[in-house]
């Protein structure tokens, strides 16, 4: 089955975590890890990082029209950061990954199974 | 007519777990499982009433609820992917009639409990689909059981229904390195059954009798996982000597008893053997936890004849344990009163004292109403009336309200709450 895990992180917490290079550069260092790890499984499909919330833009179309919005939608503390595309057995499978994600030491990983279309495959 | 419909209810709750979990087992699909189930008791009553009874009812009733599933999976196998129909059909032609092998069907139901208790499930939902896919209750039972309203525990049971299937929850006992964890999870489902079974004040007896019972069958279940630990021997054990008690715990009128004032001699030996005999295998094999903890104490209360001749000191040591593994404000509490049992009045007021200070506890009627009868015991008369007072302001279930309301009167003294 396919999984989206989906990285929400608190940058405020983020930078009291990671004040140094020397910490920030082992954090990122766990990131490489997992991604060796679940190459090595044949379970990565993709997964990027993404840029801060304040470089994001929101777009609505209504009545034909597009509206474009500076930022996300809704003021949460907590922000999706980046993601994993997964393609393992189950639930169990997926959850252990997402556990591994460093991020979830301090913000939070939702696992999200992807919607199978009937007929698509 | 009245009696053999009576007979295939009483069948299908004894036998629809099993079949249901063989069921889904091979169609890996709740609902449809559900259906089947569902027809072949329809079938039953539409037939046995005319032709009486078949020799042997469980066969019957998997033999038709495997055959409507094989019907549905071959009209959906035209429409699906034909490798999920064919897996599904080779795994029904393997669903018999009442297993000869019981491990074939135990195996499947412990598969089934690891599905309904899996940690991706809310703790209600666990405890919704395992009540109604093992144990049968209907969501009508449930729902008046757990006191909420019929359509929000279908919902609940829908939605939990939904997620195992589109998320992908495993149909599985799950493998060494999750079984711990899993089995913690499961533990706690079960208990939650048991004790809303047991400690519910509100709801009506014969359900909740049912869910003491179904705790208890689950809990057996549980132990017969390979390799189960001792705190699943521990957590049979404290059922069985808490449920042992089940008929001296309440009076004619259907009132609580105190467990100093209940007749012993209505507590069920053949249930306190059993409990003490697993609990004592479970200690010996050296990994202590809090259902071992518990049912030991609930074990020494066995041995003794009365209140006064109970070994204290033995359970207030045990509570110091239990207060180490599990250092919460109830067990603390428990721990406080055993201790004025064991040491004095005095000593367990101190604590108690100490435990209200921190504040956790200040709004538990538990808490003060223990408190209260130290005081008395320690003829601080005035001192009690107020903390029965407290007390009854904050119970909220009435048979604890005219509890208390009697301990007040004992001690002469009249209330307006």
């Amino acid at each position: 089955m396919q999984y989206l895990l989906l990285i929400y992180d608190n940058p405020a917490e983020y930078a009291a975590n990671y004040d140094t290079p020397e910490k920030q550069q082992a954090h990122m260092a766990g990131y490489f890890q997992l991604n060796a790890e679940l190459k090595e499984a044949g379970a990565m499909l993709g997964g990027e990082a993404l840029e801060p919330v304040t470089t994001a833009t929101t777009v609505r179309v209504r009545g034909g029209e597009s509206l474009h919005t500076d930022g996300p939608f809704a003021e949460t503390r907590e922000h999706l950061g980046g993601f994993y595309f997964i393609d393992v057995e189950n639930l169990d499978e997926a959850l252990k990954w997402a556990a591994k994600i460093p991020a979830a030491q301090h913000g939070c990983v939702e696992v999200r199974p992807v919607m199978l279309i009937p007929g698509d495959k | 007519m009245h009696t053999i419909h009576r007979t295939i209810e009483q069948v299908f709750r004894a036998e629809g777990g099993r079949i249901r979990a063989s069921l889904i087992g091979a169609v890996r699909d709740f609902d449809l499982a559900e259906e089947c189930v569902q027809d072949a008791f329809i079938k039953a009553l539409e037939t046995w009433p005319d032709r009486g009874m078949p020799d042997n009812p469980g066969a019957w009733i998997t033999r038709v609820a495997r055959n409507r599933a094989v019907d549905r999976v071959r009209r959906r196998g035209r429409f699906e992917a034909r490798r999920d129909a064919l897996a599904a059909l080779a795994a029904l032609d393997a669903v018999v009639g009442a297993p000869e092998e019981l491990t074939v069907l135990r195996d499947d139901l412990l598969r089934l409990m690891f599905t309904c208790c899996h940690p991706a499930l809310n703790r209600q939902a666990q405890v919704g689909l395992t009540l109604h896919t093992l144990c049968g209750l209907t969501t009508d039972e449930i729902a008046r059981a757990f006191l909420v309203p019929k359509t929000t525990l279908q919902q609940r049971l829908v939605r939990a229904k939904r997620k195992i299937g589109k998320a992908g929850i495993p149909y599985r006992v799950p493998p060494d390195d999750l079984l711990p964890e899993r089995v913690g999870s499961v533990r706690t489902t079960v208990y939650l059954i048991f004790n809303e079974g047991y400690a519910a004040t509100s709801g009506d007896a014969p359900i909740r009798a049912e869910l003491c019972d179904e705790g208890i069958r689950l809990g057996r279940l549980l132990t017969e996982l390979p390799g189960a630990d001792a705190e699943t021997e521990g957590l049979l054990a404290l059922m069985l000597l808490i449920d042992a008690r089940r008929d001296a715990r309440v009076d004619a009128e259907g009132e609580p008893v105190l467990l100093r004032d209940q007749d012993r001699s209505r507590w069920r030996q053949d249930a306190l053997d059993e409990g003490r005999a697993r609990v004592e295998a479970a200690l010996r094999r050296g990994a202590v936890g809090p259902y071992q903890l518990q049912a030991a104490i609930q074990a020494v209360h066995a041995d003794a004849a009365s209140t006064e001749t109970t070994d204290w000191t033995q359970i207030a040591g045990l509570y110091d344990v239990l207060a180490r593994v599990q250092p919460s404000p109830v067990v603390r509490l428990n721990q406080a009163v055993a201790v004025a049992m064991a040491r004095g009045p005095a000593e367990g007021l101190a604590r108690i004292d100490a435990l209200l200070a921190e504040g956790a506890l200040a709004r538990y009627h538990l808490a003060h109403s223990a408190r209260a009868d130290l005081l008395r015991r320690l003829a601080r008369v005035d001192e009690a009336v107020v903390a029965y007072g407290k007390a009854l302001q904050l119970a909220s279930h009435d048979a604890d309200r005219r509890f208390l309301a009697a301990r007040l009167a004992e001690l002469g003294a009249g209330h307006e709450a």
